[in-house]
């Protein structure tokens, strides 16, 4: 039967577990909220991956490492056609500009920060591609699952923490009286603090930062723990009182039937 | 017959079930069942499944129902079904049991998504030795200052009618106010 599934029903850690286990090879293709990624299994061990419109290449992952230079890279990139990941890689080692094991924990790190990213993803439809390997001229590793799988559990709990802590993105946020004066933010957070409004939705805020339900919450939970904004209804959104809620839709008929259960329970 | 409904929620052995036994005219309907995991059957023998189910006359043609939620979170899918229509709701904690707190804000949050209902926090077993006082609750809770939160003993009658009127009190605040 196909490997294919949700994952709500199976994350990425219990993937990974499975093809680590099982010594799969092939490719798992996961579409995610907003782009799709492959990563390529050797006998249950991480061999490739690449996400979104990120080519993957050794250059493009080189450049992102700082170990070539914006010219060095749009050099190769202009001779791209000519030269494969293997050829280049051969070439920066004869060159003495890097060494082999330098070029293969470039690629190791890029691929594992793929796979961290994965983690956060907690909707999208995955699939097991046996046959699908990865392209022949990029270089591949061998690297072992185990310790991305643990790393994979520590978030799935950290995600099911964040959720009970803030269970709706459908919330708004406002500041407390608390001000943010010498508060030390990272860039995200600021992202986040910026779009703070009783009238955006926590979700709102994300759909606008491009982040997603795991990174929103966790940015929000840390403020909330420092006391810098508190959980509110969204102002303006109007939640329809059920019409269960009363027996009788006129308003002083509400309130005298409030008023009555006030009697009663003093009564009590 | 005219009925109206509250929700007393909270986590697992916060005092449910007798905060509505103290005041319910009639024996609660409780969906009560064995405990079968020993870390929880160390705080209490059993436990409620469904729900608790209690009464409050008020005339001939009115009755307050008063629902209590499982607290056990395999359950929570009862708790959206149990606050539709309801008029307002209590959420119980443990003084005594900070572990709870956490799971305490989070059955909060969700009941607030749920509705835009009116709410008050009770916190149970103040007359314990070992109860937390009630401002570090609150800041452990992350309650807002104007939220209100009540001492209360679930099997004290006094108590639990000061809960249930200050709930009253609230959704008739918010009704005047145009909410």
């Amino acid at each position: 039967m196909a490997l294919r599934g949700n994952l709500r029903d199976f994350t990425i850690t219990q993937l990974l577990n499975l093809v680590n286990l099982a010594q799969k090879t092939g490719t798992l293709v996961v579409d995610g909220p907003s782009e799709q990624a492959y990563i390529s299994f050797r006998e249950g061990k991480l061999a490739y991956a690449r996400v979104g419109h990120d080519d993957g290449s050794l250059a493009a992952v080189l450049h992102k490492a700082n170990k070539l230079t914006v010219n060095q890279y749009r050099a190769i990139v202009e001779r791209a056609g000519k030269i494969t990941d293997k050829e280049l890689g051969l070439l920066l080692i004869n060159a003495g500009y890097l060494t082999q094991e330098e070029i293969l924990l470039n690629l190791q790190g890029y691929f594992t920060e793929i796979i961290r990213r994965l983690f956060t993803w907690v909707e999208g439809f995955f699939r097991f591609e046996g046959e699908m390997l990865p392209p022949d001229d990029r270089i591949n590793v061998r690297l072992d699952l185990e310790n991305i799988i643990i790393e994979g559990s520590r978030q799935l709990r950290e995600w099911e923490q964040l959720q009970d802590e803030i269970p709706s993105l459908e919330m708004a946020l406002k500041f407390t009286d608390r001000p943010l004066k010498n508060v030390n933010l990272s860039v995200e957070e600021w992202r986040v603090v910026s779009y703070i409004n009783p009238k955006n939705t926590m979700k709102q805020i994300a759909q606008t930062n491009k982040m997603n339900d795991l990174e929103v919450r966790r940015i929000v939970y840390g403020l909330l723990q420092a006391g810098l904004v508190e959980i509110i209804r969204p102002e303006g959104m109007v939640i329809p009182m059920s019409p269960k809620t009363f027996p009788t839709q006129n308003k002083e008929e509400q309130k005298s039937l409030v008023n009555k259960l006030i009697g009663r329970i003093r009564s009590l | 017959m005219q009925t109206v409904k509250m929700v007393v929620t909270g986590p697992f052995s916060a005092g449910k079930t007798e905060f509505i036994q103290s005041v319910s005219e009639i024996d609660v309907v409780s969906t009560e069942r064995k405990i079968s995991s020993p870390a929880e059957r160390s705080v209490k023998e059993s436990t409620t499944v469904a729900m608790d189910f209690g009464r409050i006359t008020v005339d001939d043609d009115l009755v307050l129902y008063l629902f209590g939620t499982p607290g056990q979170k395999r359950f929570d899918f009862m708790w959206e079904i149990l606050s539709e229509g309801m008029l307002g709701f209590i959420v119980m904690v443990d003084s005594t049991r900070p572990e709870t707190f956490r799971e305490a804000r989070s059955i909060l949050e969700t009941f607030r998504a749920y509705a835009p209902t009116p709410y008050v926090v009770a916190a149970n077993k103040q007359d314990r030795e070992d109860a937390w006082d009630l401002e570090d609750m609150r800041h452990a809770l992350r309650l807002d200052s104007k939220v209100k939160f009540l001492p209360c003993v679930a099997t004290d009658k006094a108590t639990v009618k000061s809960v249930l009127l200050e709930l009253l009190y609230s959704i008739l605040a918010e009704m005047e106010s145009g909410g």
